[in-house]
């Protein structure tokens, strides 16, 4: 039946820890090609480090925090740069933050790790390890403002358990580029939810690899995009051994002049990949006029022995009928048009397993709803909005629960 | 007291006339049954009342109480006591039935019920209808079978309370079973006299437990004949074949 042996796509084939080894971006490559350089800062270009990103650690007791310099070498292992900027980021960090998971150990909280641009270029570097059945949260939360470029390297041992929650919480002047790469053991299960609301320029490049059969990964994003940002996602999900399995679901919204978003999703199995079970959804609801969605699904498969193989991209607007149906009910316009953009990206959101981080993503999300010029009677709404939740913190949901 | 007063509507569909002047008065304690064939406009008007975009209004007027609805937005209309149960309810991914009742009711009712007698009284209403605790927190429509559908139409009748309610083909796709439950619906719904039903069906089924005062034949976009229970029998046993000829050349 033709199936090919090796991937059509050889991007993600080129790795080095050089950054000579990757000439300066044009725009025209297909890596770059959606990526606005011109608002970059320079990072593509080797701009050289005069701010600072403080990361501070909020750890669960069991686990192990520790900021080790260039040369440890339990960092850098994970992950070997696949573009300029990433190569830039790896070559030019100062210290790196270590995060280790000791074999069998159930971290009880979130691990918090705060990325607090104080302005200026800045690179970073952090490295997750869960060494073999230990199990974690880690939330990167990115603040403040920053041009930023950094790699984050998640390893996931052999039935270890790790979530992830990256929040581009940053100010509106930010520049963030980021790898975030996991590599996962014999049945290691990954979970990672990104959250992309702040910025100026937001390109987060989540990868997978899998060392062994049973992994599991779970990519999740959703994101709000404003008047003149740019966030991009690329995704990279690379088959290698069998059996294994990946979801990926990203939505996101865009609204205002100039909003931009870009969804990459590449999802390689090869050859010897038999038994992978994969699915990649993105989904895109457009709010006003003037915004532009990229979105491209890239599913190979290399091997005649696939479980599940699927992927989907949607873009549209707001359902005509689904306003319809809320207003025949009295709710007005612009309440309505909330609940169905909260309850598009609401039902990501529901996936949030840590209650904190959900209240958060949520009032953010409300945030953004509030700002946007798509909201004529955004006052009016918050209004009726808040009226329907008179008492603070409760839902009608958690009422029921009782 | 309210009364619905439908005056030589006409309702075009993409440029298309449908509805060719309705005339049409629904008052307090009344219940109306429309009858007619496929593609006769039977929800054109209905959607018409309710005010969905698609449908633009070439003529006449519908007046609430005295004042055109036709003037007013969509949730205006909903929140002055016009209710349309749909032939065919839009699922919305992503919002609970319980959310939005409550959005709904609090809109309405232009206060938010305290939470607490809000779950109760949803809960009550839904335990009348036959439907299970756990549609609440489920997505609205999303999913729910034919039947399933019709039932939760009911449940937002019942606690929107509206004046006037236009059900749209409420009975089809409902066995026996679940007509009786949703027929008793719209009783509890009638049984005070102060509300009008505008009840569109094609057959005689539901009539027997939502017994109507007035029946009107529609066909090609009107209004074609009028008379009393009797007239539904009639068009079930024969057919709306002389009608839509009548229709068809007036
Ligand atoms: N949204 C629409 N777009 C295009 N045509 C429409 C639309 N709605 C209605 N029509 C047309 O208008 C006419 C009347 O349709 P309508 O749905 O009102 O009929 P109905 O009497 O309710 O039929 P049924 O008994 O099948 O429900 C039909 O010819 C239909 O194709
Ligand atoms: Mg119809």
């Amino acid at each position: 039946m033709g199936v090919e042996t090796r991937p059509l796509s050889t991007l993600h084939e080129r790795t080095s820890y050089d950054v000579a080894d990757f000439p300066v971006p044009t725009g025209r490559e297909e890596e770059w090609r959606f990526t606005p350089l011109r608002r970059l800062r320079d990072l593509h270009k080797g701009a050289e480090a005069d701010g600072k990103v403080v990361v501070d650690v909020d750890a669960a007791p069991e686990v192990k925090v520790e900021t080790v310099g260039r040369t440890d070498e339990r960092v850098g292992k994970a992950y070997v740069p696949a573009d300029r900027v990433s190569a830039q980021a790896y070559a030019s960090f100062a210290q790196a933050t270590l995060i280790t998971v000791p074999k069998e150990v159930v971290a009880t909280s979130p691990t918090v790790v705060t990325l607090r641009g104080e302005g200026g270029v800045a690179y970073g570097h952090t490295t997750v390890v869960l060494e073999p059945f230990a199990q974690a949260t880690v939330v990167l939360d990115h603040i403040g403002t920053a041009t930023y470029a950094d790699n984050v390297e998640f390893v996931v041992g052999d039935g270890a358990s790790l979530s992830v929650f990256s929040l581009q919480n940053w100010a509106d002047d930010a520049v963030h580029l980021s790898h975030q790469h996991a590599r996962l053991g014999r049945d290691a299960k990954f979970t990672s939810f990104t959250v992309s609301l702040g910025g100026d320029v937001v390109r987060i490049a989540p990868s997978v690899a899998y060392d062994a059969p049973g992994g599991d990964a779970e990519l999740y994003g959703v994101y709000f995009v404003d008047k003149d940002q740019h966030i991009e996602h690329r995704l990279l999900v690379d088959h290698t051994t069998p059996n294994c399995r990946s979801r990926v679901d990203y939505r996101g919204a865009l609204q205002d002049e100039g909003a931009h978003t870009v969804w990459i999703g590449d999802v390689i199995i090869r050859a010897e990949a038999e038994g992978t079970d994969t699915y990649e959804l993105n989904r895109n609801l457009v709010l006003t006029d003037g915004t532009r969605v990229d979105s491209v699904p890239n599913l190979e498969i290399l091997t005649g022995e696939v479980a599940g193989a699927g992927h989907a991209s949607a873009s549209g607007r707001l359902d005509d009928q689904h306003l319809f149906y809320l207003q025949a009910r009295g709710i007005p316009h612009d309440v309505a048009r909330r609940m169905v953009v909260r309850g598009f990206l609401g039902q990501l959101v529901d996936k949030i397993t840590v209650p904190d981080i959900q209240e958060q993503v949520r009032t953010a999300i409300d945030k953004e709803l509030d700002r946007g010029g798509a909201s004529g009677a955004a006052g009016a709404a918050k209004q009726a909005v808040r009226g329907a939740s008179d008492e603070p913190g409760a839902t009608i949901e958690q009422e029921l629960d009782r | 007291m309210a009364t619905l007063e439908i005056r030589d509507l006409h309702v075009a569909v993409e440029d298309k006339e449908i509805l060719r002047g309705v005339n049409l008065t629904v008052r307090a304690g009344e219940t109306h049954a429309i009858m007619g064939p496929n593609g006769s406009g039977k929800s054109t008007l209905a959607y018409a009342i309710a005010g969905h975009p698609k449908y633009d209004v070439t003529g006449g007027e519908v007046l609430l109480d005295g004042e055109n609805v036709l003037d007013m937005t969509v949730d205006e209309r909903a929140r002055a006591g016009v209710f349309l149960a749909m032939q065919y309810p839009v699922e919305v991914p992503g919002v609970s039935v319980s959310n939005f009742l409550r959005t709904a009711v609090t809109a309405v009712r232009g206060e938010a019920p305290k939470l607490r007698d809000f779950s109760k009284e949803m809960r009550g209403a839904m335990a009348e209808l036959q439907i299970d605790p756990a549609f609440a927190q489920r997505n609205l429509n999303e999913g729910f079978s034919g039947g399933e559908k019709k039932r939760h139409e009911i449940l937002q009748l019942e606690m929107l309370k509206p004046k006037v309610a236009v059900l749209d083909e409420t009975d089809s796709g409902l066995d026996i079973d679940a007509l009786k439950v949703v027929s008793e619906g719209v009783n509890r719904f009638r049984e005070g006299g102060e509300t009008g039903v505008l009840l569109i069906t094609h057959y005689t089924r539901i009539l027997r437990y939502v017994k109507p005062d007035f029946v009107h034949v529609f066909a090609s976009g009107r209004v074609v004949e009028e008379g009393g229970p009797e007239l539904a029998e009639l068009l079930e046993s024969e057919g709306y074949e002389k009608f839509t000829k009548a229709g068809a050349s007036a």
